[in-house]
């Protein structure tokens, strides 16, 4: 008992004296997350939009394997690019193993099924009315669909925050595709990881301290978004 | 303007405010100089400080950037292999002479030495200090079923554990044979929570001496001397390795410079590794005397 709570005392004390390498690697973090979300968004949105909207045969075995797909574990993802990216493997030319972009992919793939699958849900959830008086108005395809995207934009702003949840809080495909290579790939997660297997368990959690805070003060930054988007 | 247009925005935002200025202190993929150098090597080397101390030095002096790819020996050699590291730093020279049979590699050269040693709880229900030899000790170990945390992961170290129970004549097994998958520091961690016996190099034992409640049971047999060697990868098998910058890494780490470093580092006030490249320089407390 005396021993976590000295661990605990020891990692508020270390987070006053917290050093660069502490920095780059919440940097590493914010950047691998954002830019995967970024991707994710781009590609998801429109998927959910689009299933949400259309109707054909097996678009019910689509949206059961689309939550399927929810559930594969970062490790998973991380082996089978492990393979494509490895200097051996289809797309080894590449030389992406072990860099940040190899991390990013990894982080995109993870969030796309969570990403598309939120979004489908919230276009499944307005009402269709919207859609109909938009096309009665004159409205286009693309008018439309900007349409629904701001009728629905709480919940497509969630299935944002929940790709960007997902992958900033991941270790694996960090650790399997980046290498957790210092002040490159070293992520905050990875960095815990590390510290941990080192037996650094006080650094470990000032560590986890600093990945919880940036969570929050991310959220909060939706959350403002969110309610701006609210009032006008 | 809409709130997911301007969640993109602020995340795009983000995105370059957080990486611009980390890619300046980060390695471009292609700096002047040598270049980016991918070393894989042991756990051992990199949890315990030693490659903080010798590669900045290095990286100033040539232009380059390391990147360390802490893994064990086996894996180490298997990124080799499939050209996904330019260098590889290991110790276990059965797997590094197959390695350089099959072609992989190119100039091994020997680095530094430590050794092995058997760690286990200071009560020793097995009895283990008190054996002639190392593999018996693992034999008491064995016979009393007293907890044994392997690393399992066909490290240096997995590889050497291996080499012991086969001259034991004892196959492990069982509910007391635990295989833990983990890196050398993770490992001893785990043997000290179990009050487990294991296996360890000398370098990651002293670096984790302050976190761990374990003692050294046995040491000083010849078969548990710990040789490391750097090998650069086979610039004919991969044409795309860094193999200039794989060689000048080869060069520093053997050179006197590089060797003093080595010789010089000490955690916890004890020597950790013996460097063994410059011949007559060398301290290498468990070589066999000459004939």
């Amino acid at each position: 008992m005396s021993w976590t709570l000295d661990q605990f005392i020891q990692a508020l004390r270390l987070l006053g004296s917290l050093d660069a390498d502490v920095f780059r690697a919440v940097a590493v973090s914010l950047g691998m997350a954002s830019a995967s979300t970024l991707l994710a968004a781009a590609a998801g949105l429109p998927l959910g939009l689009g299933l949400g909207l259309a109707r054909f045969r097996g678009k019910r075995l689509l949206t059961t394997a689309l939550h399927a797909l929810m559930a594969v574990p970062t490790v998973l993802i991380g082996l089978v690019f492990y393979a494509v990216l490895s200097r051996q493997g289809l797309l080894g030319g590449w030389r992406l193993l072990y860099t940040r972009s190899a991390i990013v992919l990894g982080q995109c793939v993870l969030a796309l099924p969570l990403v598309t699958a939120l979004a489908h849900a919230a276009t499944a959830g307005l009402d269709p009315r919207v859609r109909r008086t938009a096309q009665t108005l004159g409205a286009g395809r693309w008018r439309t669909a900007r349409t629904l995207l701001s009728e629905g934009r709480r919940g497509y702003l969630a299935a944002v925050v929940a790709g960007f949840g997902r992958v900033f809080g991941e270790v694996g495909i960090s650790m399997m595709l980046g290498g957790n290579i210092h002040a490159y790939t070293r992520t905050i997660t990875t960095a815990i990881a590390l510290e941990t297997a080192k037996g650094e368990v006080a650094l470990g959690i000032a560590l986890g301290i600093v990945l919880m805070v940036v969570a929050l003060g991310m959220n909060l930054v939706f959350l403002r978004l969110h309610g701006s988007g609210e009032r006008t | 303007m809409k709130p997911v247009a301007r969640v993109m925005l602020v995340v795009a935002g983000l995105w370059v405010a957080c990486l611009a200025p980390s890619c300046e202190e980060a390695p471009r993929p292609e700096p002047p100089g040598l270049g980016t150098i991918r070393l894989a090597t042991t756990t051992s080397t990199e949890n315990s400080g030693l490659l903080a101390r010798l590669l900045p030095p290095f990286e100033r002096r040539f232009g380059a950037k390391v990147h360390v790819i802490a893994v064990g020996t086996g894996r180490a050699l298997a990124l080799g292999r499939n050209g996904d590291a330019d260098v590889v730093l290991v110790h276990a020279p059965d797997a590094e002479k197959a390695f350089l049979d099959a072609g992989h590699g190119v100039n091994r050269r020997a680095v530094m030495v430590n050794d092995f040693v058997l760690l286990g709880p200071a009560a020793d229900p097995a009895r283990a200090a008190a054996a002639e030899s190392a593999a018996k000790a693992l034999a008491a170990v064995a016979g009393a079923r007293a907890t044994f945390a392997s690393r399992g992961d066909d490290s240096g170290t997995h590889k050497k554990e291996r080499a012991l129970w086969a001259a034991a004549a004892v196959q492990p097994a069982g509910a007391s044979y635990l295989e833990v998958g983990q890196g050398m520091g993770a490992t001893l961690l785990l043997a000290d929570e179990k009050r487990a016996y294991c296996l360890s190099d000398r370098g990651t034992y002293l670096a984790m001496r302050g976190k761990v409640d374990l003692t050294v049971l046995f040491e000083g047999d010849p078969i548990l001397r710990n040789p490391y060697s750097i090998i650069a990868v086979n610039p004919a098998r991969h044409p795309e390795v860094n193999y200039a910058g794989a060689m000048a890494l080869v060069g520093w780490i053997t050179s006197p410079q590089g060797q003093a470093i080595i010789g010089a580092f000490r955690a916890g006030g004890q020597v950790l590794f013996h460097p063994t490249a410059v011949p007559g320089a060398a301290s290498d407390p468990l070589r066999p005397d000459p004939p």
